[in-house]
C-alpha cells in the first residue's frame, strides 16, 4: 500500500457518487455525512498594524492597504460516510481546527464547497459559554440554548444531563464554587446529550479523572454504535489507531494523507523525523 | 426518509433573511442570555433582583431633588426629565452592550455556530426588561410629583418598540465597525455624552436659543423620546405624525443596520 502523496488526488476516498442536496433526490445518497469539494481557507490580516481609523482612511483612499495572506487550508477535499470515525492528525498550525470550524459552520470557505449532513454538535472546549456566578441548573439551560435546543427539549433532557454528570448535591449551587473536574463534566454532560450526527471532537478527551474519561470515552462508542459519525482531533496516536476507522493528515493546510490509521501516523512520524 | 438538515457552504440566500431564520431558530438562546444578564448582574447582592428597581429609584430621587431644588423648577419637571432619561438609558445602555457582547462573545463565535444578531438582540431584550422594571420607579416619582397617571401609558409599548429598533439598528452598525476598528467602543463613549446633551432630556426644545433649535431636529433621537415621553409628561396620545416619523427612523435605521451586519456576518469568525 502506497500512501498518496501531494502530487497523487486522494485516491482512496470514495469520490464517486456526489452528495445530492436537492430535496426530491436526497434519498438517493444516505451514506456521505460531510464532503469537502476544494476547500480553501484564506485569512487576510493587514501586513502591518494600522494604530487609527484617520490612518486607515488615508491609506484606503490611496489604495495603500496591503494584506498579507494566509491559506490555513488549501485543495483539501475529503469526504466521510456516515458512522464513520475519522482522526485527524498533523503538527499544530496545520489547519486542523480551521477544518472543524468549517464543518461547524463557524467559518465559510473563502473557496470551495463544505456539505454537511445532519446536525453537528461541536465538543471543542467544555463549558465555553459557561457563566460562573449562575447555577448548575441555570448554566445547563443557558448552554443548551446556545446549542440551539429550545427551553422544552432541555426540560426532557436535564435529569439525563444531571445523572451523567453526577451533580444532583450542586446543581443549584453557583459554577464558581465547583472544582475544575465538575465544570468539565457539566459541559461533556450537557453537550453530548444532544445526540448529534456529527460529534466534533477536539483534544478534550483528556479532562476529568479515569473514571470520568472512561465514562466519556463509552459515550463515544454509543454515539459511533448509534451511527453518528466523529471527528476526532488529537495529538495522542493511540487514541487515534484505537478509536478512528481512518486518519486524515494535514500538512500546512493540505491534506497529505488519508487512510487506514496506522499507515497514516506512520508517515506522518516518517515525516517528523 | 433522510430528513437530516444539509448544510452548504456553497448555497447562500439572502444573508438578511437567513439571518432572520437563523435568529428565530435560536430565540431561546435570545431569551436565555437576557435572562443570564439580568440575574448575573444582582446576584451575589442580598437585596437580588430588587435591584432592578431601587437602582432607577435612587438615581431618580436624586435626580427629582437636584431638579426641583437645587434648579427650582417646578416639581413636575422631574417626570420630564425622568421620562426622557429612560429612554436615553434604555438606548446607551443597549447600544453599547450590543458591541461588548459580540466582541467579548468572541470566543463563543470561534467555537460553535450562533447566530450573530444574538448579542445585540438579546442586548436590546435585557435593556427593555430594564426600562419596564423602572417604570414602577417612574410612577412613584410621578405620584409625588402630582403629575397623574393617565391610562395614556398604555400606548407606551408602541414608542418602546420604535426605540428597541432604533436602538437595535444602531447596536449592529457599531458592532459591525467595532469588529474591524476596536477602537470605536472608547470613541463611543464620548460620542454617547456630546449626544446626551444635544437630545431634550434634561432641557426643553424652547429652552435653547431660537438659532440652535435646527440641531434638535437633526438629532433622531428627539423624535423618540417624544413619542416616549407624550403619554407620560404630558398625559396624551401622540398624534399619527408623530408616529410615522419616528416609525419611520426606527424602521429604516434597523433594515439599515440589520442588512449591512448580516451582510459582513461570515466575516466576524476570521476577524474576532
Amino acid at each position: 500500500m502506497t500512501l498518496p502523496t501531494v502530487s497523487d488526488p486522494m485516491v482512496d476516498i470514495p469520490l464517486s457518487q456526489p452528495l445530492v442536496d436537492s430535496p426530491d433526490t436526497r434519498g438517493s445518497n444516505l451514506m456521505e455525512a460531510i464532503r469537502l469539494e476544494n476547500v480553501g481557507v484564506c485569512y487576510r490580516a493587514p501586513s502591518e498594524r494600522i494604530p487609527s481609523i484617520k490612518e486607515y482612511t488615508i491609506r484606503w483612499l490611496q489604495g495603500k492597504i496591503k494584506h498579507r495572506e494566509f491559506w490555513a487550508l488549501q485543495e483539501v477535499n475529503l469526504s466521510v460516510m456516515k458512522g464513520e470515525t475519522l482522526g485527524l492528525i498533523g503538527n499544530n498550525g496545520a489547519g486542523k481546527s480551521t477544518l472543524l470550524k468549517l464543518i461547524a459552520r463557524v467559518l465559510r470557505p473563502t473557496i470551495g464547497r463544505v456539505l454537511v449532513r445532519g446536525n453537528v454538535a461541536p465538543l471543542l472546549e467544555y463549558g465555553a459559554g459557561f457563566h460562573p456566578e449562575l447555577t448548575g441548573r441555570e448554566n445547563i439551560y443557558l448552554n443548551g440554548a446556545l446549542l440551539g435546543y429550545s427551553r422544552k427539549q432541555m426540560e426532557e433532557k436535564f435529569e439525563r444531563i444531571v445523572d451523567f454528570a453526577e451533580l444532583w448535591d450542586f446543581i443549584d449551587a453557583p459554577l464558581r464554587t465547583y472544582s475544575s473536574g465538575m465544570w468539565a463534566r457539566l459541559g461533556f454532560a450537557v453537550a453530548t446529550d444532544v445526540q448529534p450526527d456529527i460529534l466534533i471532537v477536539d483534544e478534550v478527551l483528556s479532562v476529568g479523572d479515569e473514571t470520568f474519561q472512561r465514562k466519556s470515552a463509552d459515550r463515544m462508542q454509543e454515539f459511533r454504535n448509534r451511527g453518528a459519525t466523529v471527528l476526532l482531533v488529537s495529538h495522542n496516536m493511540n487514541l487515534i489507531e484505537e478509536m478512528c476507522q481512518r486518519a486524515a493528515w494535514l500538512d500546512h493546510g493540505r491534506l497529505r494523507a488519508v487512510g487506514k490509521p496506522d499507515e497514516v501516523i506512520q508517515a506522518y512520524r516518517r515525516s517528523q523525523a | 426518509m433522510d430528513s437530516l438538515p444539509v448544510y452548504d457552504s456553497s448555497r447562500r440566500g439572502m444573508p438578511a433573511l437567513e439571518e432572520l431564520r437563523e435568529l428565530l431558530r435560536y430565540s431561546n438562546l435570545v431569551i436565555q442570555t437576557a435572562r443570564r444578564n439580568i440575574v448575573v448582574r444582582y446576584k451575589r447582592s442580598i437585596l437580588g433582583i430588587a435591584w432592578t428597581m431601587l437602582n432607577p429609584l435612587g438615581t431618580t430621587l436624586i435626580l427629582s431633588f437636584v431638579f426641583s431644588r437645587v434648579f427650582g423648577g417646578a416639581s413636575s419637571y422631574a417626570v420630564y426629565v425622568l421620562s426622557g432619561l429612560l429612554c436615553w438609558t434604555f438606548f446607551a445602555q443597549t447600544t453599547s452592550d450590543s458591541m461588548h457582547n459580540l466582541i467579548w462573545g468572541g470566543n463563543l463565535l470561534k467555537r460553535i455556530y450562533v447566530p450573530r444578531t444574538v448579542f445585540a438582540v438579546s442586548a436590546v431584550l435585557t435593556g427593555l426588561i430594564n426600562m419596564v422594571f423602572s417604570l414602577v420607579p417612574l410612577m412613584v416619582v410621578m405620584l409625588f410629583a402630582r403629575v397623574p397617571i393617565r391610562l395614556t401609558m398604555l400606548i407606551l409599548p408602541i414608542p418602546a418598540l420604535f426605540l428597541a429598533m432604533f436602538a437595535l439598528g444602531v447596536g449592529l452598525i457599531l458592532s459591525t465597525i467595532a469588529i474591524y476598528f476596536i477602537d470605536v467602543t472608547e470613541m463611543y463613549t464620548i460620542l454617547l455624552t456630546a449626544w446626551f446633551y444635544l437630545s431634550p432630556i434634561i432641557y426643553r426644545k424652547d429652552m435653547l436659543p431660537q438659532d440652535y433649535a435646527w440641531v434638535v431636529h437633526l438629532n433622531p433621537m428627539y423624535y423618540l423620546i417624544n413619542l416616549f415621553r407624550a403619554p407620560i409628561y404630558d398625559g396624551r396620545i401622540p398624534v399619527l405624525s408623530e408616529f410615522l416619523v419616528a416609525g419611520a427612523i426606527a424602521l429604516s435605521t434597523l433594515v439599515v443596520g440589520w442588512i449591512w451586519f448580516s451582510s459582513r456576518a461570515d466575516d466576524f469568525a476570521y476577524r474576532v
